[in-house]
């Protein structure tokens, strides 16, 4: 790279000099503008090769009946019409929704509750192995986990061991393969994922949060409760922010978990729009269809994320 | 004091109850791969005679040698091109502040949230067109693209904060911005080249959509990919199908262990940015 300042003349005092704005120490300014720009090409040329390019492809894929092959048939909006009436993709994104709840609500819900629990234990050695140990399931392959626990809920599996233990075995079953209890099934994967690191995010929260404020609530004779609802969880705003955000993304664009752990079944069951757009793209060969499903997807996401973006980026009290 | 102790008493029933409920999963895999090939394994069951060759026999189905050295030249692939072009981006926009920078940041951040199923398909035309697909470049080139939005977002944070007094030292004492950026800035971006790097890789291994799209042949995968192909193969046989399972997931676990603290420290910093 060439140099934009190279031949300005150095030495000690000139250091501590202000630049006196020259013509020709403008012309050096832009210059190094233009040099600046270099550096921001290569990440921008990739971005723009492999998701903008794409990102246009897929709104353009949208408007056609295409089946990857042949002639491309322009249509309209045709697939998004589909994808808005009929029955089947209605209930795919259904169950996208329903997945908001396990892969969301419950991790943030459960690690809240954890999280003010152990709030002054996580310290010390017993904290990092705590941690550590919390991680792991953001740490392994997704697509391990879906085999974990398809296992542990399979007819002979450890949730089944324990119910017929419990001398409940009415109700043990292949959990994924039943109609009623496969999408939660697939919901309580998502939620084991992510319930650590929502704990590990809150519990980082929590340790910021001034022991003042506890102090002054404890005098004022908040009970526990009071004290949650009135110090911790406003000053977790930000942090459950975060939580929701990178939760409800999961649940959203969920593939790997459903992949391999029932893909997509019993019926249409626990189909999610990833699975979908997948099968629509790749095995129908229905490019159209599934490229206007991966445009709902995506303003379906941004549809849930801006709106806690911009509730938990507000003034912290 | 007797109220603390209480809390102390119920905080650690709890964080037990919580390990407990994230490493049973594991345990059950184990109980279940140690068993005699052929049999049904129970759930949660220690084997009398616990069958340690399984893992090598999984080890060689699952053609481990081969699986490990695709995931490791995906991973070279991605993650030092990614972080030198996203720490050089970061660079341009945080503190030499490029002209038009506001507008190309903003371009940036619209991939953020993007479900990568929203691009998988046109990216399978047009790996087939530029004749990649089934190489390791099918998911190499278009990972560092998609990547490119958080570790942008991720370096630009890093360098905002940098004083510019910093750099306008430099330059008056006649350092090229080549210079400034390799010898002044990259130093001391080091921490948040490292957690970005952490990243990069975790998200690289792990990689299972892009993997499967648009790559057929399993050994020139990513090891989450490569899983997805053996599971396939050996779904009904579950003694072999954990123990492979376990065998595919023992490296990140290594690596994991071995930087344990910045891992969580990246994870962390990671999810409160994105």
């Amino acid at each position: 790279m060439t140099s934009a300042l190279g031949s300005a003349p150095t030495g000690r005092d000139s250091r501590r000099a202000r630049p006196i704005p020259t013509r020709a120490h403008r012309f050096r300014w832009a210059r190094a503008a233009g040099t600046g720009w270099l550096y921001v090409l290569p990440a921008l040329v990739m971005y723009a090769v492999f998701v903008l390019r794409p990102l246009a492809l897929t709104l353009q894929y949208s408007l056609y009946n295409w089946n990857g092959i042949g002639v491309a048939r322009w249509v309209g909006l045709e697939n998004y019409l589909t994808v808005f009436t009929d029955s089947d993709l209605l209930k795919i994104i259904g169950n996208a929704i329903v997945l908001i709840v396990f892969f969301s609500f419950i991790p943030v819900a459960l690690g809240l509750l954890v999280a003010s629990m152990v709030r002054r234990i996580t310290t010390g050695a017993f904290g990092t192995v705590v941690r550590t140990i919390l991680f792991l399931p953001q740490v392994i392959p997704l697509v391990a986990a879906g085999i974990a626990w398809s296992w542990l809920l399979s007819s002979n599996g450890l949730i089944n061991q324990v119910l017929r233990a419990l001398g409940l075995g009415v109700v043990a079953r292949a959990w994924l393969g039943d109609f009623d209890t496969a999408l939660p099934a697939v919901g309580v994967i998502g939620a084991w994922v992510l319930l650590g690191l929502c704990t590990i995010l809150l519990v980082t929260g929590m340790s910021k949060i001034d022991p003042a404020l506890y102090e002054a609530a404890r005098l004022d004779g908040a009970g526990p409760v009071r004290e949650f609802l009135a110090v911790t969880l406003p000053s977790l705003r930000q942090e459950i922010g975060v939580c929701l955000t990178v939760t409800i993304i999961a649940a959203l664009a969920s593939f790997d978990i459903v992949y391999i752990s029932t893909s997509g079944g019993p019926g249409l069951q626990t189909t999610v729009p990833g699975l979908e757009i997948y099968r629509l793209a790749f095995s129908q060969r229905q490019v159209g269809l599934a490229s206007a499903l991966a445009v709902v997807l995506m303003l379906l996401v941004l549809a849930c994320v801006l709106p806690i973006q911009r509730l938990s980026r507000g003034e912290k009290p | 004091m007797n109220l603390s102790r209480r809390e102390q008493v119920t905080g650690r029933v709890f964080l037990i109850a919580l390990i407990v409920v994230t490493l049973l999963p594991f345990v059950s895999m184990l109980s279940a791969a140690l068993q005699p090939r052929g049999t049904v394994p129970n759930g949660l069951e220690w084997p009398s005679d616990p069958q340690w060759g399984n893992f090598a026999d999984a080890f060689t189905a699952a053609n481990m040698g081969a699986l490990l050295r695709s995931s490791l030249l995906i991973v070279a692939g991605v993650v030092p091109v990614s972080v030198l072009i996203a720490t050089m981006a970061g660079f341009g926009l945080g503190q030499l502040r490029v002209p038009g920078g506001r507008f190309v940041f903003g371009l940036f951040l619209l991939g953020l949230t993007l479900p990568f199923e929203a691009v998988v398909t046109p990216l399978y035309y047009q790996m087939q067109d530029l004749g990649l697909l089934n190489t390791r470049w099918a998911i190499i080139l278009p990972l560092i693209g998609l990547y490119m939005p958080f570790a942008v977002f991720w370096m630009r944070a890093h360098f905002t904060n940098v004083p510019v007094e910093l750099s306008e030292a430099a330059r008056v004492d006649g350092s090229s911005t080549w210079q400034l950026f390799w010898r002044v800035q990259v130093p001391l971006a080091r921490p948040a080249i490292a957690s970005l790097t952490i990243l990069m890789f975790l998200w690289t291994w792990n990689q299972f959509l892009l993997a499967i799209v648009l790559v057929d042949d399993a050994t020139k995968r990513t090891m989450a990919g490569a899983l997805g192909a053996f599971q396939g193969q050996w779904g009904t046989d579950l003694v072999l199908l954990c123990a492979g399972s376990l065998l595919i997931l023992t490296p990140t676990l290594i690596v994991f262990l071995i930087f344990q603290r910045q891992f969580i420290k990246a994870l962390i910093q990671g999810s409160v940015k994105g």
